[in-house]
């Protein structure tokens, strides 16, 4: 059953330029405990551990030092989340430990991306999607949504044991980003 | 029996990605169209608040950092219900708040704004939604402060809010503001929001908050979209 909103929505604003000693705290050296951090798989023993590490790019292909990511999974099995911000590693990359999600109803595995940043005045959402698991990408109907010339935008590339998913606001390799 | 919203966000109160009076958005705005996902996922939950462990003084920024005296500024209570579009409370929800001292100073390394540190105020706490959807925190008084987006211009006071509802869709990062600010009409990250929407993101005093001989008390309420009830029903 439909039913029609009675309230409108609080409008998102900026996350801006001074996040990070509110909800990044301990990654940025600030005394304020973190409650949530780049390592997905705290308290998990006996699991195959990732890295997904990567860089955020403005429309100039420069790096941007102020974003927030947090990934967001949930295969049935386990539901995972993490946050990391842009400001602290070399190169401005991002880094999560995690585990890769398993395939539900026949769907291609991903994770789902909450981005933020100064310059957005709402966040916006992608996917990580993951090279290593060609054939089921190939049927996935999400996926299939996107133009073909756009999908490999969603896809990380395996390096060694990890995987790196870089993300672009705009340009020719501009991200798929997904209405949720 | 299940109960969907729509969960777009909607463009008669959400700002647009891309809005050239802040300048910030032109390089970083999504500039392709968002692509609809074909399904609805299994995955469309959220991390969820039930158990989750608030530290003693997390609610109370004018306590939480204290180091040799109390934070110098207004003293304020900020309370408020939040609930989904259809009204209905959202327990258990999460909100992690930021903002500048008295003085319109963020303790953030990159904040060069020439005002001073609070060496008492971090500007930081968290609270919990409870039950029936209420939330109550204690803090100063955010000051104004310049930014370089324009010439002279200056952010109206605020309060950042991050909070999570039930799902993904549900994510939040906004900005609370004070009743009458006179820098409103000069702010364009306040004035990218549509008409419509702007009144929603500025509190009320509210006196029956307000604690005698202690702190003036605003309320703000807030509308999560999402669709929490049933992710599963399109599968
Ligand atoms: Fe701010």
């Amino acid at each position: 059953m439909k039913t029609s909103a009675v309230k409108k929505q609080t409008p998102s604003q900026t996350i801006g330029p001074y996040f990070a000693y509110g909800l990044t705290p301990q990654q940025y050296g600030y005394d304020f405990d973190s409650w949530v951090d780049h390592d997905m798989v705290k308290g998990l023993n006996n699991v195959e551990t990732i890295t997904i590490t990567g860089t955020v790019y403005d429309g100039n292909a420069q790096p941007v030092d102020d974003a927030m990511i947090e990934l967001w999974q949930d295969d049935g099995v386990h539901k995972l989340f993490g946050r990391y911000g842009s400001g602290t590693d070399e190169g401005n990359t991002f880094t999560f430990k995690t585990i890769k999600p398993k395939s539900v109803n026949g769907q291609a595995p991903f994770i789902h991306v909450i981005l933020f940043m100064r310059g957005q005045l709402l966040h916006s959402y992608t996917r990580i999607y993951f090279a290593d698991e060609q054939q089921l990408n190939e049927t996935d109907a999400n996926l299939n949504a996107v133009d073909a010339d756009r999908k490999y935008t969603l896809i990380a590339e395996k390096k060694g044991d990890s995987y790196v998913f870089n993300i672009h606001m705009q340009g020719p390799n501009e991200t798929v980003f997904f209405e949720i | 029996m299940s109960i969907t919203t729509d969960s777009k966000f909607d463009i008669e109160v959400q700002p647009p990605y891309l809005d050239e009076a802040y300048k910030s958005t032109i390089l970083r705005a999504p500039l392709q169209p968002l692509v609809v996902p074909k399904k609805k996922d299994i995955t469309l939950s959220g991390p969820l608040f039930k158990d989750f462990k608030l530290g003693a003084l997390d609610h109370d920024l004018t306590k939480n950092s204290v180091k040799d005296g109390e934070p110098i500024g207004e003293r304020i209570v900020v309370h408020g219900k939040v609930t989904n579009e259809h009204g209905h409370p959202l327990p258990h929800t999460l909100i992690e708040l930021w903002q500048a001292n008295s003085a319109g100073r963020y303790v953030h390394k990159v904040d060069q704004h020439d005002a001073p540190l609070d060496p008492n105020f971090l500007g930081t706490g968290r609270c919990m939604t409870d039950a029936h959807g209420y939330y109550k925190f204690y803090t100063i008084k955010p000051g104004a402060y310049p930014w370089g987006n324009h010439p002279n211009a200056w952010r109206p006071n605020h309060i950042h809010f991050s909070l999570f509802g039930g799902d993904i869709a549900s994510r939040l990062i906004t900005q609370m503001y004070f009743p009458g600010d006179p820098l409103f009409e000069h702010d364009p990250i306040f004035k990218a929001v549509p008409p419509k929407g702007r009144e929603l993101l500025v509190s009320a005093f509210d006196l029956s908050v307000t604690e005698a001989n202690f702190a003036l008390g605003y309320r703000f309420d807030i509308v999560l979209r999402g669709k929490n009830a049933t992710p599963f029903e399109n599968l």
